[in-house]
């Protein structure tokens, strides 16, 4: 290779390694701000602050909903399974969230450690699965392990 | 010399009378591809158990996202190559992949915002995954800007080739975003090492599509390619002969 373009190849690698690095490093200091939501453990260990509008994530305890008979007050536990947190909702939840499956939260957490939640999203998981296949999975015990492996960086 | 080759490869004729018999045949694969994958995915493939029928605009949705994100290494390489052999065709080819990226990433962006809401809840979330995609379609849109805002070509391509290699580092964020952060959208179905989280008969048509994509993709950055090369090789003789043949 001649030499003023092996010179030029150093300045593109030296572009893209230095604009890699700035840019990792930004990210490395910010990155408890680009997590979109605060597991369950963080809450309950007091991490998270008091009064003020956050998001938390985590999975919805397998029968822990409890729903209103007259309105749509909703409440339930979220967990990362390290710990519990309990939310409490009165809205238009979105047709995916279900007991074992993730859900996002935004509210604000109370005193008493308690989310008041004024929108509850769900996240849904990387599985795509038929009908046919899910209900044979079921059968075999399989697909409940829906909560089970949820880190969310605990 | 080793590398004559190359520099031929360089040679914007040579590109334009070599791909001409090609582009038929892509066109008949990609939309042969694209028509049996959207059949298949769309109305033979299973729904899923959960989603229902609403998660098959994932046969839209990760073809084009793919694509969004191969298509900027196949800019900022063009330009890395154009910097380096400082050679014209690379340029040519650089300028095409900017608005062909700019659209794909429009689709992804767009397909995703239409499943988000009835599966999230919510049109939009500014998670990781979700705004670093819109980043990408900020450099995109860049990128086009760039290559207009200067009177003088070479430093249109020049900068531009500079402002793809420093976007670049943003293609890794996006790929691994779901996996280094909490993110709404979730983690990758398809994987390259290990197993998929996606049933066979619902995998077959995605791959078909994704294929289907990936030469559309080849074909249309060659048609804008070649229509780059006819508008900057206007002053030369072969492209004056080629146009008194065409009358």
């Amino acid at each position: 290779m001649h030499p003023v373009r092996k010179q030029r190849l150093m300045i593109v690698i030296f572009i893209v390694v230095f604009s890699s690095i700035a840019v990792g490093l930004m990210a490395y200091a910010l990155r408890e701000n680009i997590n979109l939501f605060y597991p369950p453990s963080k809450i309950a260990s007091g991490d998270v602050p008091h009064n003020t509008r956050i998001r938390a994530g985590g999975c919805v305890k397998p029968g822990s909903v409890q729903r209103s008979d007259t309105s749509l007050e909703i409440h339930f536990l979220i967990t990362d399974g390290i710990a519990d947190v309990k939310v409490n909702f009165n809205g238009i939840l979105p047709d995916l969230f279900a007991e074992g499956e993730a859900a996002v939260i935004n509210g604000i957490v109370t005193e008493s450690g308690e989310i008041n939640a004024s929108e509850v999203l769900a996240k849904h998981d990387e599985n795509y699965t038929p009908p046919e296949v899910a209900e044979a999975m079921k059968d075999k015990g399989e697909h409940q392990k829906t909560c089970e492996g949820l880190k969310y960086g605990a | 010399m080793a590398w004559q080759w190359f520099h031929r490869l360089g040679s914007p004729r040579w590109f334009y009378e070599k791909t001409n018999p090609w582009l038929p045949w892509l066109a008949v694969i990609s939309i042969a591809l694209i028509v049996t994958g959207a059949v298949w995915g769309l109305a033979f493939a299973p729904a899923d158990y959960k989603q229902g029928n609403s998660y098959r605009i994932i046969y839209i949705h990760v073809p084009a996202a793919f694509l969004a994100l191969a298509g900027y290494y196949i800019m900022a390489i063009s330009g890395a190559v154009g910097l380096i052999w400082k050679m014209k065709l690379p340029f040519m080819v650089m300028k095409s992949a900017a608005p062909i990226g700019a659209l794909l990433t429009f689709i992804s962006l767009v397909t995703g915002s239409i499943w988000g809401k009835p599966t999230w809840g919510t049109w939009w979330e500014w998670d990781a995954r979700i705004t670093s995609m819109l980043i990408l379609f900020f450099l995109y849109l860049g990128m086009i800007a760039l290559q207009q805002a200067y009177q003088q070509r070479d430093t249109a391509d020049k900068a531009s080739a500079v402002l793809a290699l420093v976007g670049m580092v943003n293609i890794p964020i996006i790929y691994k975003s779901v996996d280094w952060w909490n993110t709404l959208h979730q983690p990758a179905t398809i994987k390259f090492t290990g197993k998929s989280t996606i049933d066979p008969s619902m995998l077959y048509p995605l791959l078909i599509m994704v294929i289907g994509f990936y030469c559309f993709y080849a074909l249309v950055l060659l048609l804008y390619t070649r229509v780059e090369i006819l508008r900057r090789e206007s002053r030369t003789q072969w492209v004056n002969d080629l146009v008194a043949n065409n009358k």
